[in-house]
């Protein structure tokens, strides 16, 4: 037996959350006394994956070749269900991303596998029963769910397991994959990044702005604010419908769940529907001019005042912060 | 699962029966079954925008959309909200929806025995969360499968998707058949009109009766989010004050 841990990269390199993922399965494996294998698919220097050890790999598969340089979710589910089948590993792990959420269900139906996705804490283990605390009710709740079958997949949510450090062998190893013709009908025609700004569900800090701030044309202080911060821009649903922001960053039931260390709402009034999806947020700050706003009632902090000239003063005072630091 | 015969689209969307965005979440029997007492059910909102999408890629006469659900016969409603915005005809699989893999498992079934061109889920069901109805829909039929996509556009016997991708996106060319995940951008929501509201009532809805499968997880039980204490203000005028507050008390910068 043993715990396999898919550890995703963007353009050849890992991110946090990959490493949150693989000291999580490290956990698990000395949960249940098994050892833990990593496997890397696609172009992924030696530098990056000797990274892995140091969270407690004790082996690192990897795969490359031209067909898996891009992600094809039906054939890296191929080979990652080949690989645990090889390693007889009875847990798979991976991070609860937008690729993650594309294999954890294929992996799960090719392995006969229970799958928990968007889990936020290890699993608990007593005799045969294991189960494992997920988000649900778009962040309204949480589920205790019990993976009944012998192989489980967890996917879990980025930002919600410490990083730790726990070196182990990492040996690199090459993995010759079984993928089949048909799992390559997906073509990636073009991969678009924008690279200068931080991913929204991996953000530790976001800056996220509402209806409250009138206009697009207002949104150079978020962006401001966001970029001294190294935080994630994000808006509320009805900013995202007029076009003002992109669908992307829209934050709530119906939008991105976010689970940062930091969340910053100006001018959000906090409807259900919002706080829906910023319920995990270790704190949330809240800018509004309105005292009776819900948003205060789940705010660790807050400002009543008008949004045009607090957010310059907190620019200003993180400029001065970041000067003295 | 064969592939089209003929120059007409056949889409299936998936739809799921789901409280109402407003409503607050309880939960009964010491704390393991939601409390359902006064909630009001309604289309899950993703699966009324793949829905939207699907008429879109249909209307004119160049195909037909069938809307299918795993639930009992308290769905019905949303089922025929979902045939008064636009769907041509519905399927009802008999059954409580015990998790995402019995739901898969059924609507895989189904589409064995009566081929679709292309399967529409939404990105997630609002209640469960899962994300995971179309991989394991695309596992079981052995088709390609995308989970959240942004935009949908057919041409000819293949459609370009554009998938959400951590800080960005990625544009794919998939031959159909095969399932997706739509997300806000796909299509506006269509809102029933009233000729749609009346030609609901006659659309065919089939009832069929579930197949046994084994379900390998259980929920045992909820919990809801820890109460946050009091918010701390800090005065307007003395607004920097909050960017040390975060740093030495709350240490999040
Ligand atoms: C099916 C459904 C799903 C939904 N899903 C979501 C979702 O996922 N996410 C989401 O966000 N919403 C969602 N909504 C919408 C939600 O109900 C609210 O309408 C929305 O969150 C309100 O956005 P807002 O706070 O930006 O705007 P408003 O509610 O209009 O609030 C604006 C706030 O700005 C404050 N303000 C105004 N001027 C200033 C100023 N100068 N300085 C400081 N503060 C100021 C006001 O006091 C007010 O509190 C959904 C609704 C439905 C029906
Ligand atoms: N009971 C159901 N019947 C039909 N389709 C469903 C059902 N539950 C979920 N789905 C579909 O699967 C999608 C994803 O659900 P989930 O995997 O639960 O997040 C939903 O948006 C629906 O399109």
């Amino acid at each position: 037996m043993s715990v396999l841990i898919y550890t995703e990269n963007a353009e050849g390199k890992f991110k946090k959350s990959t490493f949150e993922a693989v000291s999580y399965a490290r956990a698990v494996a000395d949960q249940t006394n098994t050892s833990l294998v990593a496997i890397s698919i696609g172009d992924v220097a030696n530098d990056q994956l000797s990274l892995l050890g140091k969270y407690g790999a004790g082996k690192v598969l990897t795969v490359s070749n031209a067909q898996l340089k891009n992600f094809v979710n039906q054939a890296y589910a191929s080979v990652i269900a080949s690989a645990a089948k090889k390693e007889s590993a009875d847990i798979v792990v991976l991070s609860n991303s937008f690729s993650g959420r594309g294999l954890a269900p294929r992996i799960g139906v090719k392995l006969d596998a229970g799958v928990a996705d968007g889990v936020v804490a290890l699993p608990e283990i007593a005799g045969d029963k294991f189960t494992v605390k997920k988000t649900a009710f778009s962040g309204k709740a949480f589920a205790t769910v019990q993976l009944t079958s012998s192989n489980k997949v967890i996917a879990l949510v980025p930002n919600s397991y410490q990083v730790v450090e726990k070196p182990a062998a990492g040996a690199i190893e090459a993995f010759s994959a079984e993928t089949k013709e048909s799992d390559f009908k997906a073509m990636v025609k073009e991969i678009v990044r924008s690279t200068d700004k931080v991913s929204l569900p991996d953000a530790e800090i976001v800056v996220s702005g509402g209806r409250g701030l009138k206009g697009p044309e207002n949104w150079g202080m978020v962006e401001e604010l966001a970029e001294l911060l190294g935080a994630a821009t994000a808006c509320s649903k009805p900013v995202s419908d007029a076009g003002w922001r992109p669908h992307s960053e829209h934050v709530g039931q119906t939008g991105i769940a976010v689970s940062p260390n930091l969340y910053i709402a100006i001018g959000i009034s906090g409807a259900i529907q919002h706080l829906a999806g910023i319920s995990s947020s270790k704190v949330i700050v809240a800018i509004n001019k309105d005292p009776e706003a819900p948003i205060f009632k789940v705010a660790d902090y807050g400002i009543v005042g008008d949004a045009f000239e607090v957010v310059p003063k907190l620019i200003a005072a993180v400029k001065e912060y970041k000067a003295s630091a | 699962m064969p592939i089209k015969t003929n120059s007409l689209m056949k889409i299936l969307v998936c739809i799921s029966n789901v409280p109402d965005t407003t409503t607050k979440i309880t939960f009964t029997d010491n704390n393991t079954q939601f409390n359902a007492n006064g909630v009001q059910f309604i289309l899950n909102p993703y699966d009324e925008i793949a829905l939207s999408r699907a008429i879109e890629l249909t209307e004119g006469g160049k195909g037909s959309v069938t809307v299918i659900n795993v639930g009992e016969a308290n769905t019905e409603a949303t089922i025929r909200k979902a045939l008064a915005i636009g769907a041509d005809d519905a399927i009802r699989i008999n059954a409580k929806p015990h998790d995402a893999w019995f739901v898969a498992y059924q609507i895989a079934q189904y589409v064995k025995q009566n081929p679709f061109d292309l399967i529409l889920t939404g990105r997630e069901s609002i209640d469960y969360n899962g994300s995971k109805v179309a991989g394991m829909l695309g596992e079981l039929l052995d088709i390609p499968s995308v989970s959240i996509i942004k935009k949908l556009d057919a041409d000819g016997d293949k459609a370009t998707v554009e998938r959400e991708i951590e800080g960005g996106k990625e544009v794919l060319v998939i031959p159909f058949p095969f399932v997706a995940g739509t997300a806000e951008g796909v299509a506006e929501p269509k809102i029933p009109n009233m000729r749609g509201i009346m030609s609901a009532r006659t659309k065919p809805l089939n009832v069929v009766e579930a197949t046994e499968v084994r379900n390998n997880s259980e929920i045992l039980g909820y919990q809801t989010p820890a109460p946050r204490g009091q918010v701390k203000l800090v005065a307007a005028n003395e607004a920097e004050k909050l960017i040390g507050l975060l740093h030495t008390e709350a240490k999040v910068i």
